[in-house]
């Protein structure tokens, strides 16, 4: 067959006046006018979550210009929104198959009680401490996953359950009323200390390189392919807003940020800001670039067709439930060091909501099938702001629930009229 | 169709031998024997129509045929070699691919990733989007579809007619060699059905052996060069449309029986209820004379 369908594409010529069929439109206005098509068609990305991000930095620092803008608060900002940016990472990848796991913090809290057992108690080097973090995790993860791939079990209930038993759990393994302390001087620097400097601004001028290349490649790839490439301009403009964006953070926390310089210098960029990016490049590689990131937008699109395409189903599932629950224990890493100690209430309280509400007011549906990493950083960083900002202003507890409440309300209502819009005009 | 008049001379299969052959095959669901002793051939080439009315074991066939429910008994060759075919895998192995009425396509992703579904091209573990996208326009062009403004459109923005085009391309896009259709025209408008239709066509043309399920006559006397008939299981007839008329087809479809084709009188509802074999002979007689 293959010989006759081949030699018939070769003598089928295209019939005058009907288009052959390409991508979109060519030059920097189509490129533009293409955008424009998509956001009213939509699909609008993470541009939501931009916006809402430069009109809070805006009022916000017109509010409190010399307390919200400074360099010490912008350093404080990341190590704030780190736990909850690694988590939402990996909710990504559960709520893109239209699951939910309500367990997520308190796993990460039971995975740091874990590793502050093995480091603390135990005695043991810091990196077998994170192992077992990590492995801890993976192992929640794992049976959430076996509960909803294998009995199906709606996610909704078991992680219910999860953030029940593992807050349990956690109470068991440090000790009703009581911490564990983190001394490791290794496990507090992650969240606390900063690169020194030449190093930070390597990790920003390498970032900037590598995208550069691989973007330029890609393209030179795709045009010797025969194949439809954004124009020149868009993909330089692109790499040209990354660059000033990243040389501009590197450059603002290179600056001393102590108010007593001679005792303590603070200055460079966070040492989690390295994590961030690790986890992100990797993060994105797996969901955009591998037949299993495909396996899992398929999944979460249309399971049975995945089904029927000869995707294992219920083994992406419980992959993503692993990932989910890893990322987790990664981000009890972080919040176990920001906070020296493992408590009670590590990865309680709000930080599943918060992490929930990050992935969303980027831009990652409930309803499965849509998302990307990317959102998880910028709904991250709202919600940071958010939370942050209002400190500065004093305001109480009870007002920054409301609004970070109707945030994501606004957040969740952009998700469902896109939706609708989609819907209607075709684009999901 | 042009291609009806050629088909006029030649006896069922042209000579040729078949694709995939089926001889005797049985199927039960419980005391259910809803496949009795069917014979069914597939050539290259040719469109082979299979129709009965609801219930006559269509679906039954074609799930056997694609592995999904195996056959209890009876022979299944392809390519002259007899083969066993339990599930979908060892079907999609011999290059057999079926497409669903109920369209197994994701709506949140593009014509390029739903054709290659589950089937990825990756080049040292990422996924090669660059011969994908060539692959996916060589295909469409290959069945010379021009309907398709972009192969980067989400599925869901395309039309009923275009969603069953990429559902058929993606049968095909495998060097497949039988593709099963089940009634691709179901739920299409007259326009995208004719526009289905000749891709149905332009399959056959390329040397696939084309088996289609329908429920319209018009369909099938407009592409298939074969017509197989099932009633209550049983496969009354495999004639060349050529020879036949709508009223005949009608009459095998509804009694089984049509002139001096498909089944002795005896044995249609009208000569005798299917059921109690009262004073004819039992059932196994029956099965003896099918």
């Amino acid at each position: 067959m293959s010989t006759s369908v081949r030699s018939s594409i070769s003598s089928s010529a295209p019939l005058p006046g009907t288009p052959e069929p390409t991508s979109e439109s060519p030059g920097i206005g189509g490129a533009l006018r293409d955008y424009g098509v998509r956001l009213r068609g939509g699909d609008v990305g993470g541009l939501p979550a931009i916006l809402g991000l430069l009109v809070l930095v805006a009022v916000f620092s017109g509010l409190r210009p010399s307390t919200f803008t400074n360099a010490f608060n912008f350093a404080n900002l990341i190590h704030q929104s780190a736990a909850v940016i690694v988590i939402a990472m990996g909710l990504v990848f559960i709520l893109l198959l239209g699951e939910i796991d309500l367990a997520a913090g308190y796993t990460a809290g039971t995975a740091a009680a874990v590793m502050g057992i093995v480091v603390t108690q135990q005695g043991q080097p810091w990196w077998l401490a994170v192992l077992a973090c990590l492995a801890a995790g993976a192992v929640v993860g794992a049976l959430i996953g076996l509960l909803v791939a294998r009995l199906g079990i709606p996610s909704f209930v078991v992680t219910l359950a999860a953030f029940l038993g593992l807050q349990g759990v956690l109470l068991k393994l440090i000790g009703e009323g009581g911490t564990i302390a983190i001394r490791d001087s290794t496990l507090i620097a992650i969240n606390n200390d900063d690169l020194p400097l030449a190093v930070g601004w390597i990790l920003a001028i390498g970032t900037v390189v590598v995208y550069a290349v691989i973007s330029l490649r890609g393209a030179a790839v795709r045009r010797a392919g025969g194949l439809h490439t954004a124009p020149p301009a868009v993909l330089i403009g692109k790499i040209v807003v990354v660059a000033v964006l990243l040389l501009a953070a590197t450059a603002y926390l290179s600056v001393e940020r102590s108010r007593n310089p001679a005792a303590t210098s603070l200055k460079g960029v966070p040492i989690v800001v390295a994590v961030l990016l690790v986890l992100y490049v990797t993060l994105n590689f797996v969901l955009s670039r591998t037949s299993f990131g495909r396996h899992v937008y398929a999944v979460g699109g249309n399971a049975e067709a995945a089904r029927r395409a000869g995707i294992n189903v219920r083994q992406v599932r419980l992959a993503c439930f692993v990932i989910g629950a890893t990322l987790a224990a990664v981000a009890g890493i972080l919040l176990a060091s920001r906070n020296n100690s493992i408590s009670p209430t590590t990865g309680g309280a709000d930080t599943l909501l918060y992490a929930v509400g990050a992935a969303v007011i980027g831009g990652t549906s409930l309803f499965g099938g849509k998302g990307r990493v990317i959102d998880a950083v910028l709904g991250g960083l709202v919600i940071a702001v958010i939370i942050n900002g209002m400190g500065l202003l004093n305001q109480p507890s009870s007002v920054v629930y409301m609004v970070t409440g109707i945030v994501l309300l606004v957040a969740a209502s952009v998700d469902a009229i896109s939706r609708r819009r989609a819907q209607s005009t075709g684009r999901i | 169709m042009t291609s009806t008049a050629e088909v006029v001379a030649r006896p069922v299969g042209g000579g040729q031998p078949p694709l995939l052959s089926l001889r005797g095959m049985n199927k039960s669901f419980g005391p259910v024997h809803v496949l009795q002793e069917v014979d069914l051939d597939v050539f290259p080439g040719e469109v082979t129509a299979l129709v009965g009315d609801n219930g006559a074991g269509k679906s039954t066939l074609i799930k056997g045929i694609a592995g999904i429910h195996a056959f209890d008994s009876g022979v299944y060759t392809f390519d002259g070699e007899p083969v066993t075919v339990t599930n979908p895998k060892q079907a999609n192995a011999l290059g057999i691919e079926v497409v669903y009425q109920d369209l197994a396509l994701c709506d949140n992703l593009d014509i390029v990733h739903n054709l290659f579904l589950g089937r990825e091209i990756s080049k040292g573990g990422r996924l090669d989007e660059v011969t994908m996208e060539r692959r996916a326009t060589e295909t469409l062009a290959g069945l010379s579809v021009r309907t398709v403004r972009s192969v980067r459109q989400h599925v869901a923005s395309l039309s009923g007619g275009q969603r069953q085009t990429v559902a058929i391309a993606r049968s095909v896009i495998w060097n497949s060699r039988v593709v099963v259709l089940d009634e691709p025209t179901a739920a299409l408008g007259v326009a995208q059905t004719e526009q289905v239709l000749k891709l149905v066509r332009r399959l056959a043309d390329n040397g696939l052996g084309v088996v289609l399920i329908s429920h319209n006559l018009n369909d099938v006397f407009e592409v298939a060069d074969s017509i197989a008939v099932l009633y209550l299981g049983r496969m009354v007839a495999q004639v060349r449309s050529a020879d036949m008329t709508r009223n005949q087809v009608v009459e095998l479809i509804t009694g089984g029986r049509s002139g001096s084709i498909g089944l002795p009188a005896a044995e249609t509802v009208d000569g005798l209820p299917e059921l109690p074999p009262v004073g004819v002979g039992s059932s196994a007689d029956q099965e003896a004379t099918a």
